[in-house]
């Protein structure tokens, strides 16, 4: 394997807008509200920057095509800016470009910011759009509950649960994070529900009903990285770094090879989790890693990735679930800030609004959701596509001894 | 032996909408439509028209049929989804028939099948000709052409090895009798009094026809077993029959209480429905009328008791659904506005080239399979999915319409825009190898899980109505269970 990026790469500030139905704002608004928190908590000055990455999902329906926007929103100086596309894993990958930049030492300090402005299409959910000339004529261009949903119906017939327990889990994966959202300022729902509200609510996608799905908002969110070194020359005491950064990207075995992939897992959470785990140095995730905020665009993702992390055990995560191990105040907390589902789901921001959250959270910073046990080591886990065909990404950050 | 049919097969959509529906929606209306509301019709599918009936029809026919043998395929509807693109080229795509088969269209007239199995019959040579017909009319809301109207499609295999029924001969008339029209690119009849069409077209003209047909033919009228006249009239079939000796018990059934007057395509379809009955030995007489007559009169032989198993129009008829959502009817025939909302906007623009380059896999549904390693895949691709061996530039086609399949995972998906929510789709296996991500047709909510059997069946995928381009592909639909 290769060397991996541990502990060369450090954040050197972070922000993140309010999300929610931003009527009052443009992207590029979105884009400098993000901004100014991270420029402000990294102590630096815009011209310090040596490049920068920006990840926008739909920019057909927002900012349009390349680097551009964010490069005149922030009036960046006539440095690099690229934009990237890899469906909702965007944002992890607009902090991968920046995390590589200074990695490799072509940049001191590096900029990556997601943003996302789907609140101009005139409904809600994600804008029906195009996979290609080809796939169109051959593919199926379902809603993303759709797609999603039908790991539930796998999931039931791979481990054989009924398909009243799995709904109640599925639930439970719900109110547990409408319970935190309700404590997060910057969350775009801050209502806690319960079970019955959960479990009664129309039908979206079978099983999925409305509180199984996150909804979609405006926001952005931005990390400014540095190397360890120049962190210090800065001035930061307490450092919170890189620790691994992993991408796995479908090759179509899921989708195409018969009798191979079941459905009712993700193939590339499993080695991209792997990966970090092994770049990360962590041999027992389920007791190392603090606390998580994976891609939990519906209830039954967030509770397939428990086990394709690592975290529970194959057929058992939605057992975990149920038992309360990743409430807020449970062994292993995932969405302590709300996740996808209440903190909100501006899709290319998203992969950074959860490094965003890891990073207030190892500093102590979470205010009235912090997390009580000090956290060392924190895992965030952004999916892109549909569980057939997709991009997944594991970003795991730490404090610098840890 | 001679020229003569050597297999058949039929497609009726499953739905069957209930008339006393249509009618309970209308009576305040149109009153005196209520004699006509009894028994059910067939319709079709927001996703069917008569390309893809015919389709259909056509893959039953062939049951048992080597492919490569077939030299041509005709398709007759006076609702022929193109104007200015070859209707039955596409189910030459779809049937994935060689490339050196002819194609001919035939409209016009209610009677374009049986002129065109006339000329089929005449022209019949070594390799057999693929003669298919169906029909979706539209008709106004509150309409008789409502009430007594179906959608089917039929097949027949014209040729001249071991026929199942001998062609004995034919004949025609041609006179201009406007009973209705359809003036071209209008979606209705006008119709003229059914007094005058009874009196002048039914008895005067099909009168007329088998007098000097069957004196032609050189057939007694008492000889004929089975007498097809697909006119929906009541007692207008007896009435000929008596008229020109024929038996009464020769009277074939119109179908009106089960399918509905399928058009252009009713006399094959009771042909068809003939063919299933009949015995060897057997004549049977086959009339079209529109603007003019055919007689068509054939012999039945031995090899009908050899025919392998087909769905046919007794197993279509068999599996039928009862619907009564009036209005959804009307909608998937556009003869609804509802709201759609914007996620009906999507742009569904067709690009030629695409469809030309993928013509195989998107209308035949050929995916293909590693010579080297025998993995299956659908599409076709030049590096192959087997994760232990990506051979490259080793795929041969591999022909997956008619795999069996089972379902690996699903949903109803009630937030994507479809005509007829919520839309099923999911992860399919086949037979043999391949997999894809499937919608799924004709599902009852209670009729989908994993592990489910499903068939292929060829359906619209979408509309470009920007550009009025309809899109094929191939859907899943539930099979019932061996």
């Amino acid at each position: 394997m290769a060397r991996g990026i541990k502990d060369k790469v450090a954040i050197l500030g972070m922000g993140c807008a309010r999300f929610g139905e931003r009527w009052d704002r443009d992207a590029d608004q979105l884009m400098v509200e993000a901004f100014e928190e991270a420029v402000a908590d990294a102590g630096i000055d815009t011209s310090q920057i040596d490049a920068a990455w920006m990840g926008v999902a739909f920019d057909a329906v927002n900012v349009g095509p390349s680097g551009i926007p964010l490069s005149v929103a922030l009036r960046l100086p006539n440095v690099g800016v690229t934009k990237v596309e890899n469906y909702c894993a965007s944002g992890t990958e607009s902090f991968r470009g920046a995390v590589y930049a200074v990695a490799s030492g072509a940049a001191d300090i590096a900029l990556a910011l997601g943003v996302e402005k789907l609140k101009d299409t005139g409904y809600g959910g994600l804008p029906v759009r195009s996979r290609g000339t080809t796939f169109d004529m051959v593919g199926v261009t379902g809603s993303a509950p759709g797609n999603f949903a039908q790991l539930a119906s796998a999931y039931r017939a791979t481990h054989g649960v009924g398909r009243d327990d799995l709904k109640r889990a599925m639930a439970h994966v719900s109110v547990k994070s409408h319970a935190n959202g309700a404590k997060n300022p910057k969350a775009h729902l801050r209502k806690a529900v319960d079970m019955d509200t959960v479990l009664n609510a129309p039908m979206i996608a079978e099983p999925l009903g409305l509180f199984d799905c996150c909804g979609v908002s405006d926001g952005a969110a931005c990390a400014i990285v540095t190397t360890p070194e120049i962190a210090r020359a800065l001035g930061k005491t307490d450092l919170v770094t890189v620790k691994a950064l992993q991408i796995s990207t479908s090759n179509g075995w899921e989708l195409q090879q018969g009798g191979g992939w079941n459905g009712s897992y993700f193939h590339t959470t499993r080695i991209a989790a792997a990966k970090a785990y092994e770049e990360a140095g962590v041999t027992n995730p389920r007791e190392q890693i603090s606390l998580t905020e994976v891609h939990d665009c519906f209830s039954i993702t967030e509770l397939v990735t428990m086990e394709d992390l690592f975290l529970s055990k194959e057929g058992e995560g939605w057992r975990d679930v149920l038992d309360g191990i990743f409430d807020a105040d449970g062994k292993v907390p995932c969405q302590i800030d709300g996740g996808l589902k209440c903190f909100g789901h501006p899709i290319g921001a998203s992969g950074l609004r959860m490094i965003y959250e890891n990073y207030l959270q190892l500093l102590g910073r979470a205010g009235e959701r912090q997390r009580q046990t000090p956290p060392s080591l924190a895992l965030s886990h952004n999916l892109g596509g549909m569980p057939s065909q997709n991009v997944s990404a594991v970003a795991i950050v730490g404090l610098a001894d840890a | 032996m001679g020229s003569g049919i050597l297999a058949f097969g039929a497609y009726i959509p499953k739905k069957r909408l209930q008339r006393a529906a249509i009618h309970a929606a209308n009576a305040w209306f149109a009153g005196g439509l209520k004699g006509l509301a009894r028994g059910e019709r067939a319709i079709g599918d927001w996703d069917e028209d008569p390309i893809t009936m015919a389709v259909e029809a056509a893959r039953d026919t062939l049951t048992g049929v080597d492919r490569a043998t077939v030299g041509g395929v005709m398709l007759a509807s006076t609702t022929l989804p193109f104007a200015d693109r070859q209707n039955s080229g596409v189910i030459k795509e779809a049937l994935t028939l060689a490339d050196e088969t002819g194609a001919l269209d035939v409209t016009g007239s209610q009677r374009a099948a049986t002129s065109m199995l006339i000329q089929a019959l005449k022209a019949a040579g070594e390799r057999p000709q693929l003669c298919l017909a169906a029909e979706m009319r539209k008709a106004r809301p509150a309409s008789e052409g409502e009430m007594v109207q179906g959608d089917a499609a039929a097949g027949l295999l014209v040729g001249t090895a071991d026929p199942v029924a001998v062609f004995r001969g034919s004949h025609s008339t041609t006179i201009d009798f406007v009973d209705h029209y359809r003036s071209a690119g209008m979606d209705f009849d006008y119709g003229w009094e059914s007094r005058w069409i009874r009196d002048e077209g039914f008895t005067g003209l099909i009168g007329g026809a088998l007098k000097s047909g069957l004196k032609a033919l050189g057939v007694e009228a008492n000889a004929i077993d089975r007498f097809i006249v697909p006119i929906s009239v009541r007692g207008v079939p007896d009435a000929l029959a008596k008229k020109a000796g024929i038996r009464p018990e020769a009277v074939a059934d119109t179908l009106s209480a089960t399918v509905g007057d399928s058009g252009a395509a009713h006399p094959l379809l009771m042909l068809v429905a003939a063919l299933e009955a009949a015995k060897p030995g057997e004549t049977i007489l086959l009339i079209g009328f529109g603007q003019g007559v055919d007689l068509i009169l054939l012999e039945t032989t031995e090899a009908l008791t050899t025919l392998a198993p087909r769905r046919g129009v007794q197993g279509n008829i068999a599996r039928g659904r009862k619907d009564e959502n009036y209005l959804r009817w009307l909608f998937h025939r556009g003869l609804l506005d509802l709201e759609r909302g914007m996620r009906a906007e999507m742009d569904q623009k067709q690009p030629g080239t695409t469809l030309w380059r993928n013509r195989k896999a998107v209308l035949g549904l050929v995916g293909g399979r590693c010579t080297r390693t025998g993995t299956v895949q659908f599409p076709k691709s030049d590096i192959g999915v087997n994760p232990n061996d990506h051979a490259a530039h080793t795929q041969e086609d591999y022909p997956l319409a008619d795999k069996s399949a089972r379902v690996v995972t699903y949903t109803a998906d009630a937030l994507t825009y479809s005509p007829s929510p919520p839309t099923y789709y999911g992860m399919i296996d086949f037979e043999g190898g391949g997999r894809m991500m499937a919608e799924f047709a004709d599902v009852a909510p209670e009729d989908v899980e994993v592990g489910r059997a499903m068939e292929m069946v060829f359906r619209i995928k979408g509309t470009d109505e920007q550009r009025d381009f309809t899109k094929y592909f191939w859907k899943a639909a539930p099979v019932a269970e061996l």
